[in-house]
């Protein structure tokens, strides 16, 4: 009776269990629904930005959103977004009223691949807030930038912002420095490029400045510390947004941007073009990339390029685009100190990156901003193990007060450091002048160049013979014979061969399959350098 | 400019070894010319001495000579028609012969009678037939004398511009004005009315004096629409002569020959002969001891009119040089010519064409489009030809290659395979086993492509060397070997064999395509950024009316307005000689001159900003 009872009782406990997990149940799964339509409701918000409206007005200025930009920027579908329920946490001003609160805050990111290779991407959102930067958007970049540096992938950033969050003051400042901070640590880690698709001001700046690639549209990005009014009212200086900051200030006259491009379309097309030059880390070899150019081509255009009077200019671009695979060649910062060229190209398929002296520009010399440009890009490839091929013509580095007072000393250095620095493979063609100290500087046999080539029109002296000659002969009557016998002497390649400063004096038609030839040789290049915490290259 | 020639039947002309022959020659003449008369000297055993000026030092006839001399820097005047230097030369390298080639010195009868006094032999006709023939004035006198028919038109020396149109009138307009020491289109021109006539004189005596050193003119009957035939003779010291058959040259551009065919398929029998045998006539009566050629212009009604008489013939393909050979705004712009045979004129013509869309040339303008053009011509193909026929079917000038609807699409279908292809291949790295590289999968390209400012909708697949390409809802298959480095791709577009040539391609998406002999600029985009692409503002660009550029690179002749001047829409501004031409650069609308950026005797290069207007 008793255990009947107990029975009994068992069961209605039992039943009364049975009959609380249903409830339980029940009301997970209503909250389940209102969870997943949240989620749901989060995401359709975050991906229509600062709504309809701005997006509207974003377009109008003939920039995309940044999620469009994304979009052209990856693969079809390879975006793996990260942080997309992340809100700003401003309470001050009214800024935690829902109506100011957008998921993802105002900056887009995650990862993806371009051309099937991984890269790491933030698109600030400019119909967010101006794409303004707050603690929040500061953190969702960082989190990116950290997992960047750990797989060892590149870091794109798309720039569209108005600037710093205002209403979250220190916040935000302290944002900028944590992706400051990131920028260095990952400076020689990977590749990290810049593309300026709007404003871009006050301590904004610093962060494109500290990448190895700044990138500008023409038209609708602008880069300046202090925008026009504060200008006006500082130095009293009267100027244009464009002016001050557009994309052909920096790409012609500070040397701040890199390159511009026509549109958003035509800059992303481009960047993913660039990209493809690339190794994705410091860990990885200069990327190889199917090549139908054969690698033995002959170039006999080559063989009458330099023209006959060394006076004469002519365009080291055409002997650049004759040499590489397929004539491609990304050229770097085109519009600025054109006395020196530098660039990415292929030889036989794999990513090289090219210095060359332009003598249709200023004779080829080199001076303060020839000199930082080239260093600048020699350490990029040196970072990277991109092999750098260097085509030397050079009269010598530009006297005059100008140059000296601006330290052409100090700048110059820049680029004898940078060459004497690298490790990578280097190659060197001298197609005529090599004088002077300049002829140390670009990738010379002292600087541990790896392979340098004259061809039969080189000139390796410490001047030209006028100037030789006025020297040595000064007060001397008989200066055309001494210049006569100057020429003789050291206007050709010998003086330069006979000692080993030059491997050999080659056909310049050979030229391509030389360097195709020695790359595939010193791919196996190692260099050891005594330990040192860092290097002091003279900034 | 080419020079092309579809011929039937060639013969060539064999030369005994055993013939006593010279030691060594010395060829005055630059270019093709001079490199063809070089390798014949090396079949012959000859030692060959080129002359050259000092921008030609490393051209290629130079190269090819056993010795070279410089006479002089780069005008010809200076160079190849500087006498003294060029005796100089002979007796330095102790020729015992000149061969002129044609053009420059080869119908100069000083240069003949200074090479006789120096007991150098002359290879070409004896001075007396250069005197007679290379002077237009009295090589006419002389046809007339040997009853061949000649131009109705003034046979003296015209003094100014005045007398010019006195002139003209009498003769009736409209009316050639040529250089009287003159040939190859140089210095030559048409007037239809007063004005024309003395802006004509002007150009020419200036053309003329600067070409020839000779700025007497003469004043013709133009005979409208005519034909440009002529006929190749042979004469020895023996007073034999004969005639070969012709050749029609009627396509030509500025007067020079564009295409020349042979035979002639206007020509019948009759005039052949008769023709043939005033040519005879002609040579007999100058005593002509050489090869040459006598030129005549032809009416609809078969009536032909004595033009001149060419001491010189011409045969082969040629081509004067090779990459990276200058090719300057000094002399002749010639870069090749082209011949091809066939045992019927189709034959011929097709063989041509596909000749022609496997040319590779790059780094300089070129007229590969409408010589193809013209070849495939209807109005050329039925033999409907004039000397004015380029005028007559481009009369706005040549536009390239019309695209039919089907052609089109086969454009489009291939540029978009390419596109595909470039894309694919981007994404081809030799693997590095740290990061794999994880490759987008598309089966379906969607594109959208534009051409001449319309939108088509394109989708491709791709499997293998195969694309299967949708273009406005038409299917077509592409196949080739999509070797992305080489300059010319051989593709068949359901089975049709084309030869492209992918001349440039951005990563925007712009890219150039010669297809059918004609350059074709496309923009490319996947659909995606085509749609995005819509919100991208339009560049302001350039108001081109206000400034004025050399469209080439030459010499600035003259420069007619200063800073200040009011100038009129179509006024000259200055006048630029390139490639041996003047060109007269007029303003481009009506307004102040703001800023002048040339003087006379400047060089230009193409591009460079050479007047400002307000």
């Amino acid at each position: 009776m008793a255990a009947a009872l107990r029975v009994a009782a068992a069961g209605a406990r039992l039943s009364v269990l049975a009959s609380g997990l249903r409830a339980a149940v029940r009301s997970l799964c209503s909250q389940a629904t209102s969870v997943n339509e949240r989620i749901e409701n989060k995401r359709r918000t975050a991906l229509l930005g600062g709504g309809q409206r701005r997006i509207d007005a974003q377009h109008k200025r003939g920039k995309l959103t940044a999620r469009e930009r994304i979009s052209l920027l990856l693969d079809p579908g390879s975006f793996v977004e990260s942080d997309m329920f992340v809100e700003h946490r401003c309470a001050d001003f009214g800024m935690a009223a829902d109506k100011n609160k957008f998921p993802g805050d105002s900056v887009v990111t995650g990862r993806g691949r371009i051309n099937g290779r991984l890269v790491y991407v933030f698109s600030q959102d400019f119909t967010v807030f101006g794409g303004s930067l707050s603690g929040a958007h500061a953190q969702k970049i960082c989190k990116i930038m950290d997992q960047a540096i750990t797989v060892g992938a590149p870091v794109i950033g798309l720039n569209d912002s108005g600037g710093a969050r205002i209403q979250e003051g220190v916040e935000s400042l302290a944002g900028y420095a944590d992706i400051f901070l990131r920028n260095v640590t990952a400076s020689g880690v990977i590749p990290q490029i810049s593309l300026i698709m709007g404003p871009c001001a006050g301590g904004a700046v610093y962060s494109p400045a500290l990448t190895d690639f700044t990138f500008m549209v023409k038209d609708t990005s602008y880069l300046f510390i202090t925008g026009p009014d504060v200008v006006k009212s500082v130095t009293n200086e009267d100027v244009t947004q464009e002016e001050l900051g557009g994309a052909k200030t920096h790409t012609t006259m500070s040397g701040v941007a890199h390159r511009a491009f026509e549109n958003d379309v035509d800059a992303l097309c481009n960047l993913r073009d660039f990209f493809n030059y690339l190794p994705l880390s410091s860990q990885d070899p200069a990327p190889i990339r199917e090549c139908h150019d054969p690698s033995d081509r002959l170039v006999p255009e080559l063989d009458t390029i330099v023209p006959l009077e060394s006076t004469k200019a002519y365009n080291m671009v055409d002997i650049i685009h004759s040499v590489v695979d397929e004539r491609e060649f990304f050229e770097i910062m085109p519009n600025y100190a054109k006395n020196i060229i530098v660039g990415f190209a292929r030889m036989n398929g794999r990513t090289v990156g090219i210095v060359g002296n332009q003598p249709k520009v200023a004779s080829g010399c080199l001076d303060i901003n020839s000199s930082v440009k080239g260093a600048r890009f020699v350490r990029f490839c040196d970072a990277f193990n991109i092999p750098l091929i260097t085509f030397v013509d050079v009269p010598g580095f530009l006297p005059g007060t100008a140059q000296e007072y601006g330290g052409i000393i100090r700048h110059g250095a820049k680029l004898l450091y940078a060459f004497a620095e690298a490790t990578v493979p280097k190659v060197t063609v001298i197609t005529r002048k090599a004088y002077g100290g300049a002829y140390d500087v670009m990738s010379s046999k002292h600087l541990c160049g790896d392979t340098n080539y004259a061809w039969p029109t080189a000139e390796i002296a410490v001047m030209g013979a006028k100037g030789a000659v006025e020297i040595i002969f000064k007060g001397h009557e008989n200066v055309e014979a001494a210049q006569a016998e100057y020429i003789e002497k050291f206007a050709n390649p010998f003086p330069a061969a006979v000692r080993g400063f030059v491997d050999d004096i080659i056909q310049p038609s050979s030229t391509r399959a030389r360097i195709c030839c020695d790359l595939d040789v010193l791919a196996s290049k190692k260099v050891q350098r005594p330990w040192r915490k860092h290097a002091n290259i003279p900034l | 400019r080419q020079c092309l020639m579809v011929s039937r039947n060639l013969g060539s002309v064999g030369y005994d070894p055993n013939e006593k022959t010279f030691d060594k020659i010395l060829i005055a003449n630059r270019g093709e010319i001079a490199c063809r008369v070089i390798r014949t000297c090396k079949k012959m055993g000859i030692k060959t001495v080129a002359i050259h000026s000092d921008v030609d030092a490393s051209s290629v006839h130079v190269k090819m000579a056993d010795e070279a001399v410089c006479v002089g820097p780069a005008p010809t005047s200076k160079s190849y028609l500087n006498m003294d230097a060029i005796m100089e030369a002979i007796k330095k390298t102790r020729a015992q012969a000149v061969h002129p080639g044609y053009g420059f010195l080869s119908e100069n009868k000083e240069f003949a009678r200074c090479l006789a006094a120096e007991d150098v032999v002359f290879i070409g006709p004896d001075t007396h037939a250069i005197q007679a023939m290379g002077d237009k004035i009295e090589s006419k006198l002389l046809a007339k004398k040997a009853e061949v028919n000649t131009i109705p038109g003034f046979d003296g020396v015209v003094k100014d511009a005045e007398e010019a149109v006195r002139i003209a009138r009498e003769i009736g307009y409209p009316v050639m004005i040529k250089a009287s020491a003159g040939g190859g289109g140089k210095g030559m021109r048409i007037a239809w009315d007063d004005e024309e006539t003395r802006d004509g004189f002007r150009l020419s005596s200036q053309e003329a004096a600067s070409s020839f050193g000779d700025d007497r003119l003469l004043i013709e009957k133009f005979i409208d629409n005519p034909r440009h035939i002529e006929i190749q003779v042979l004469g020895d010291k023996h007073g034999n002569a004969l005639w070969l058959n012709e050749r029609e040259c009627s396509i030509q551009r500025r007067n020079q020959k564009v295409v020349e065919e042979a035979p002639s398929i206007f020509l019948d029998a009759e005039t052949r002969r008769a023709m043939g045998e005033q040519a005879v006539a002609l040579a007999r009566a100058v005593k002509y001891s050489s090869a040459g050629t006598v030129e005549f212009l032809v009416d609809s009604k078969k009536n032909f009119y004595f033009l001149e008489m060419n001491t010189r013939l011409q045969v082969r393909v040629d081509s004067g040089i090779q990459p990276g050979s200058d090719i300057s705004i000094y002399y002749d712009p010639m870069i090749s010519k082209l011949i091809t045979y066939g045992s019927d004129r189709t034959e011929a013509l097709k063989r041509m064409a596909d000749a022609l869309d496997n040319y590779v040339i790059r780094g300089v303008t070129h007229n590969i489009a409408l010589l193809r053009e013209v070849i495939i011509n209807s109005r050329f193909v039925k033999g409907d030809i004039s000397t004015k026929f380029l005028s007559d079917v481009y009369p706005d000038g040549f536009k390239g290659h019309m695209l039919t609807k089907s052609e089109k699409n086969q454009l489009l279908a291939i540029a978009s395979s390419l596109f595909v292809a470039f894309q694919l291949r981007a994404q081809h790295f030799q693997e590095n086993s740290r990061m794999p590289v994880i490759k987008p999968d598309i089966a379906n390209w969607e594109l959208s492509v534009k051409l001449h400012d319309k939108v088509h909708t394109v989708v491709a697949s791709n499997n293998g060397s195969m694309f299967s390409v949708e273009v406005d809802g038409s299917k077509l298959n592409v196949t080739s070997t999509w070797n992305l480095a080489s300059p010319l791709l051989s593709v068949s577009v359901d089975g049709t064999q084309r030869t492209v040539q992918c001349l440039s391609r951005e990563a925007g998406g712009n890219m150039s395509i010669q297809f059918l002999g004609t350059v074709y600029k496309v923009n490319i985009l996947t659909r995606l950024a085509a749609e995005l692409n819509k919100f991208m503002l339009e560049k302001v660009t350039e108001d081109t009316s206000s400034v004025l550029r050399s469209p080439m690179p030459g010499v600035v002749v003259a420069v007619s307005v200063k800073p200040g001047d009011a100038v009129a829409e179509g006024q000259e501004i200055c006048v630029i000689e390139a490639m041996k031409m003047q060109n007269s650069m007029t303003a481009g609308k009506t307004g102040t001159v703001k800023s002048v950026h040339c003087q006379a005797g400047d060089t230009v290069g193409e591009g460079d900003l050479l007047v400002e207007l307000e």
